[in-house]
C-alpha cells in the first residue's frame, strides 16, 4: 500500500466530521494543476492546462457539437466553402471582448494572420500553417484563403484557432503591451503568475450560445502543484474543490469518501506499441512481418485494459481513438489474443528458439511490465528501457529504437490527421516509411470531400494492420475528483468547461 | 590568517566552478532540451528552429563559456519554459526559501538546546535517552514521510494549518517544522556533548562551590561554552536548508528556489537550472568558508595546520 493509500484510507474515518463545504459559499471552484503553465497565451504553450483555458477564456469561430459530432455556430454563425481553398465566414454581431471592445471582422483578419505567420512562431504551427490570408470582406465578414485543400480546417478552427482583439500583439513571438491577454470567452483572466497561481473571474457580458453557454461559478482559482499525494491532501483538507489526472489507485480510494465524488471518464489518448521496421531498424527481426503478427497475438490487451488500466478504457484493433473522423474497425485485421498462433508464427520466422527486443517507454510502467510478461510467454525476451519523453522522441526520430510504447492523444483533436499521418505518413516520427501508406496518407491530406476522406482514411488503417506495424492496445481514461456538490463533467478530449460547472 | 584566507577562498571558488560544470555536463545527459521544449509532436521544422534559437547546436564546452561569460557579467539569460529573465525569475522565489531556511533553523535551535542541555544534564539517565530517541527519529525519518504525517494529523484530521502553498505565515509552519526537525539531531549531538564537557570542566566546579543556583550554573556558565561550536554548524545546516529544500518545497507546493528547481528539471530548463545550481552551490560554499574562517578565528590551530 502506498503512503497516499494510507493517507486516504486514514483519512476516511476523521473527515465525516467535516462537513466539505469547499468554496460553494463563494461559487468559487479551486483546482489544482500538476504542471507550470509557461505563458497564458494559448498559443504559446503545449500543455494541456494552456488548452483547457484556450477554451474557458476564448472563443473559436464555430465548434464541435460533441453530441451530434457536426460543426456548430460560435463566433461565427454561418460558413460555406466558396471554393476547395476559400472558405467565407459570417460573424456574429453584438458579442464584446473582457477589456470592453467589441468583436469584429478585423479581429479575426488580425489574429489568424498573425499566427498562420511562421515568424511568429507560434508552438503548434500545423494548426494555422494552412492559412495563406485573410480577407475582410464587410464589417461581420471574412474570406480565409488557404494554402490548397485545407480537411482539417474546421477542425482547427473548431478547436485551437482562438480570436484575440486586433491590437493584442504588438511584436513577434506573442509580444503584446497588455498585461493580460484577453478573449470573448466565458471566463476572463483576473491573475497569472508564472510557475504560480491564476485566478479566472466569471465575464458577466458573455455572449452565450446554444453551443457554448455563459459560466455559472464566479471564479476558478487554478494552483500549480506537482506532487499528487499533496493534491490529494488538498482535497482531503478542504483547500481544493477539483481534481484531474490522478492515478486509478488513488481515484479509487478516494472515491470511497464520503464528500469526494470520482469520476472517470474515457480519454482521446490510446497505448499502442510502435514497432520500427525501417532500413536502420536495429532489430532486423522487426522487418519480418511474421514476427510483428505474433508480437500482436502474443498480448493479451483485453486482460491488461481490464485488470490494470480499468473503467473508461477499451481495447482497440485500429491505432486511433474510434470517435475521431476517419477512425473505423471495418476492415481491419484483429489480432485477438492467441499465444499457440504466436509461437506458430515466431518459428515460421526462424525465432522458434526465441528472440530479443528492446521496449522503450516513458509513462505507464505497470502496462510495461504487463507486456513484457506477455511477450515472454511466447520466447520473446524483452529489455524495459524506460526513458525521459524527450530522450525516446529524439531515438524514435532517429529511428534507433525497436518497440516503443506510446500512449498518443491527438491534441484532442476530433479527426484522424492528427493522429494517423504523424505516425505513418512519413513525419518525422514514422517508423515504418511505407509508401504506399504514405501515398495513402498524403492523399487524405488533399481530400475535402468527407467520404472520399474517410475511405482513405480506412484504407491507411487497414494497411497497418495487415502489415502489423503496430500494435493497437487501447485507450486510457482519466480520472477526475470533485468536492461533494460540485457538478461538473467530463469529456474524451480532456477539456475541462469551467463554464458548465456549478455548485449543487 | 590572510594565508589561510586565501587558500580557503581560492578552494571555495573552485567548488563553486565545479559544481556548476557537473550541473551543465549532467543537465545535457538528459536528452535534448529542444525537442522536450518543443512538446509533444512537434514537427522537425519547430526543434531545429529551437536548437538555432537557444544556441544548442553549439559544443557543450563553448556553450558553458559563453553561460559563465554572460554569469560574470550577471545576465543569467531567460528562462526556455518561463521566456522571462532568470534572474527575476529566481528573485521572485528566493524570499520563500529564505524564510523557509530561516524558520526550519528557529525551529531546529528551540528544539535542540533544551534537548541537548537536558540531555547532559541527566547523562546516562532514561532523560538522556528519551531525548536521544527524539532527536534519531528526526534523522531516521525520511522529510517527505514526517511531511506527510504532519498534513495528515494538522491539515486533513484538525484542520489547522493548510497542506499546501505559500499565501500566509501559517502556510509556512508545517515545511519549517518539518525541515526543522530534519536537521535537530547533529545540533542536539553537539550540545550534549559540548555541555557534557563544560560541566566537567572547572569553572563549572566552581561556580558550584560559589553556592551559584544549578540552574545559572547550567544555563549561564555551562551552556554559553558550549554554544560556540553549534555557531559554525549554524552556518553549514543554513547552506543545507536552503539548497536541501527541493522535496519539502515540492511537497508543500511552496514556491520557492527548490520547488523552482523542481519544475525546471522536468521542462529542462537549462539557464533556470544552472543558475539555481550556481547560486546554491555559491551560498554552500560562502557558508562554509564563514564557518572556517569563525572557526579558524576561535581556534588558532587551525590555522597554522
Amino acid at each position: 500500500m502506498t503512503f497516499s493509500r494510507s493517507l486516504i484510507a486514514a483519512s476516511l474515518g476523521l473527515l465525516t466530521a467535516f462537513p466539505a463545504l469547499g468554496q460553494q459559499a463563494d461559487n468559487a471552484v479551486r483546482f489544482a494543476y500538476g504542471q507550470a503553465l509557461e505563458n497564458p497565451n494559448p498559443y504559446y504553450t503545449t500543455l494541456r492546462l494552456g488548452v483547457i483555458l484556450g477554451r474557458n477564456v476564448w472563443d473559436t469561430l464555430v465548434t464541435r457539437d460533441l453530441d451530434t459530432g457536426e460543426f456548430a455556430p460560435l463566433l461565427a454563425t454561418e460558413w460555406t466553402w466558396i471554393d476547395d481553398t476559400t472558405l467565407e465566414m459570417t460573424l456574429r454581431e453584438g458579442v464584446t471582448f473582457h477589456d470592453g471592445t467589441s468583436f469584429e471582422a478585423d479581429d479575426v483578419v488580425a489574429t489568424l494572420t498573425y499566427v498562420s505567420n511562421p515568424d511568429n512562431r507560434i508552438v503548434s504551427q500545423q494548426v494555422a500553417s494552412w492559412i495563406a490570408s485573410v480577407e475582410k470582406t464587410g464589417e461581420h465578414t471574412i474570406r480565409i484563403h488557404t494554402n490548397g485543400p485545407a480537411p482539417s480546417a474546421m477542425e482547427f478552427l473548431s478547436t485551437q484557432l482562438a480570436i484575440f482583439p486586433a491590437e493584442y500583439f504588438t511584436g513577434p513571438a506573442g509580444e503584446s503591451a497588455a498585461a493580460l491577454p484577453v478573449g470573448t470567452g466565458p471566463f476572463q483572466y483576473t491573475e497569472y503568475s508564472p510557475g504560480g497561481v491564476i485566478v479566472l473571474s466569471r465575464f458577466a457580458d458573455y455572449t452565450a450560445t446554444d453551443a457554448k453557454g455563459a459560466a455559472s461559478l464566479d471564479r476558478v482559482t487554478i494552483r500549480t502543484i506537482p506532487d499528487i499525494q499533496t493534491q490529494v491532501a488538498g482535497m482531503l483538507s478542504g483547500e481544493l474543490d477539483f481534481l484531474m489526472g490522478l492515478p486509478r489507485d488513488q481515484a479509487d480510494q478516494l472515491g470511497t469518501l464520503p464528500m469526494v465524488h470520482v469520476e472517470s471518464g474515457e480519454t482521446m489518448r490510446i497505448v499502442f506499441l510502435q514497432i520500427n521496421t525501417t532500413e536502420t531498424s536495429p532489430n532486423e527481426a522487426l522487418r519480418d512481418v511474421r514476427v510483428r503478427q505474433a508480437l500482436n497475438f502474443a498480448i493479451d490487451k483485453e486482460a491488461i485494459s481490464t485488470n490494470l488500466v480499468g473503467e473508461g478504457s477499451t481495447p482497440i484493433n485500429a491505432v486511433c481513438f474510434i470517435d475521431q473522423f476517419g477512425c473505423t474497425e471495418e476492415g481491419i485485421t484483429a489480432y485477438p489474443y492467441n499465444p499457440e498462433r504466436a509461437r506458430e508464427l515466431l518459428a515460421e520466422a526462424g525465432y522458434a528458439d526465441g528472440l530479443t527486443i528492446e521496449l522503450a517507454a516513458y509513462r505507464d510502467r505497470n502496462l510495461s511490465e504487463a507486456i513484457i510478461n506477455y511477450l515472454n510467454e511466447v520466447g520473446v525476451t524483452v529489455t524495459l528501457n524506460y526513458m525521459q519523453p524527450a530522450a525516446l522522441r529524439d531515438g524514435m526520430r532517429a529511428h534507433t529504437t525497436e518497440l516503443v510504447q506510446m500512449a498518443w492523444g491527438s491534441y484532442s483533436i476530433y479527426d484522424l490527421s492528427a493522429s494517423t499521418p504523424v505516425y505513418y505518413g512519413g513525419q518525422p516520427d514514422d517508423n515504418n516509411n511505407d509508401p504506399e501508406l504514405m501515398a495513402i496518407l498524403d492523399q487524405t491530406a488533399q481530400t475535402v470531400d468527407a467520404e472520399e476522406r474517410a475511405a482513405l482514411f480506412q484504407q491507411a488503417l487497414a494497411r497497418i494492420s495487415e502489415q502489423a506495424y503496430a500494435v493497437p492496445m487501447f485507450s486510457l481514461p482519466i480520472y477526475y475528483a470533485g468536492a461533494e456538490g460540485l457538478s461538473y463533467q467530463t469529456y474524451p478530449d480532456e477539456i475541462l468547461r469551467f463554464w458548465e460547472y456549478s455548485w449543487q | 590568517m590572510l594565508i589561510y584566507l586565501a587558500k580557503r577562498l581560492g578552494l571555495s571558488v573552485l567548488v563553486a566552478l565545479f559544481a556548476s560544470i557537473l550541473a551543465f555536463s549532467l543537465l545535457r545527459l538528459q536528452g535534448n532540451a529542444a525537442t522536450a521544449l518543443a512538446g509533444e509532436g512537434a514537427r522537425a521544422e519547430d526543434i531545429a528552429l529551437i536548437i538555432q534559437t537557444y544556441g544548442l547546436d553549439r559544443p557543450i564546452v563553448l556553450q558553458y563559456l559563453s553561460w559563465l561569460g554572460d554569469v560574470l557579467q550577471g545576465d543569467f539569460g531567460t528562462s526556455y519554459f518561463f521566456r522571462t529573465p532568470v534572474a527575476e525569475l529566481i528573485a521572485s522565489k528566493v524570499g520563500n526559501t529564505v524564510i523557509l531556511a530561516m524558520l526550519s533553523l528557529a525551529i531546529a535551535l528551540a528544539l535542540s538546546i533544551p534537548l541537548g542541555v537536558l540531555a547532559a544534564v541527566y547523562s546516562g539517565t532514561w532523560i538522556d535517552r528519551l531525548c536521544a530517541t527524539i532527536s534519531l527519529l528526526g534523522q531516521a525519518l525520511p522529510s517527505f514521510f514526517l511531511a506527510l504525517c504532519m498534513v495528515m494529523l494538522f491539515a486533513i484530521k484538525l484542520r489547522w494549518l493548510p497542506a499546501s502553498g505559500d499565501a500566509t505565515w501559517r502556510h509556512f509552519v508545517l515545511p519549517a517544522l518539518t525541515l526543522g526537525y530534519y536537521i535537530t539531531p547533529p545540533f542536539m549531538r553537539l550540545v550534549r556533548a559540548g555541555m557534557i564537557d563544560a560541566l566537567g570542566n572547572d569553572y563549572v566546579r566552581t561556580a558550584r562551590a560559589k553556592g551559584l543556583p544549578a540552574s545559572r550554573v547550567v544555563l549561564k556558565h555551562a551552556l554559553r561554552n558550549a554554544l560556540v561550536p553549534v555557531v559554525g554548524l549554524v552556518a553549514v545546516q543554513l547552506g543545507l536548508l536552503i539548497g536541501g529544500s527541493v522535496v519539502i518545497e515540492s511537497i508543500f507546493a511552496l514556491d520557492g528556489l527548490g520547488y523552482l528547481a523542481y519544475q525546471s528539471i522536468g521542462y529542462r530548463d537549462f539557464p533556470v537550472l544552472q543558475a539555481v545550481v550556481l547560486l546554491l552551490a555559491v551560498v554552500y560554499v560562502v557558508l562554509t568558508l564563514v564557518a572556517d574562517l569563525v572557526n579558524a578565528w576561535l581556534d588558532p590551530r587551525l590555522r597554522v595546520s
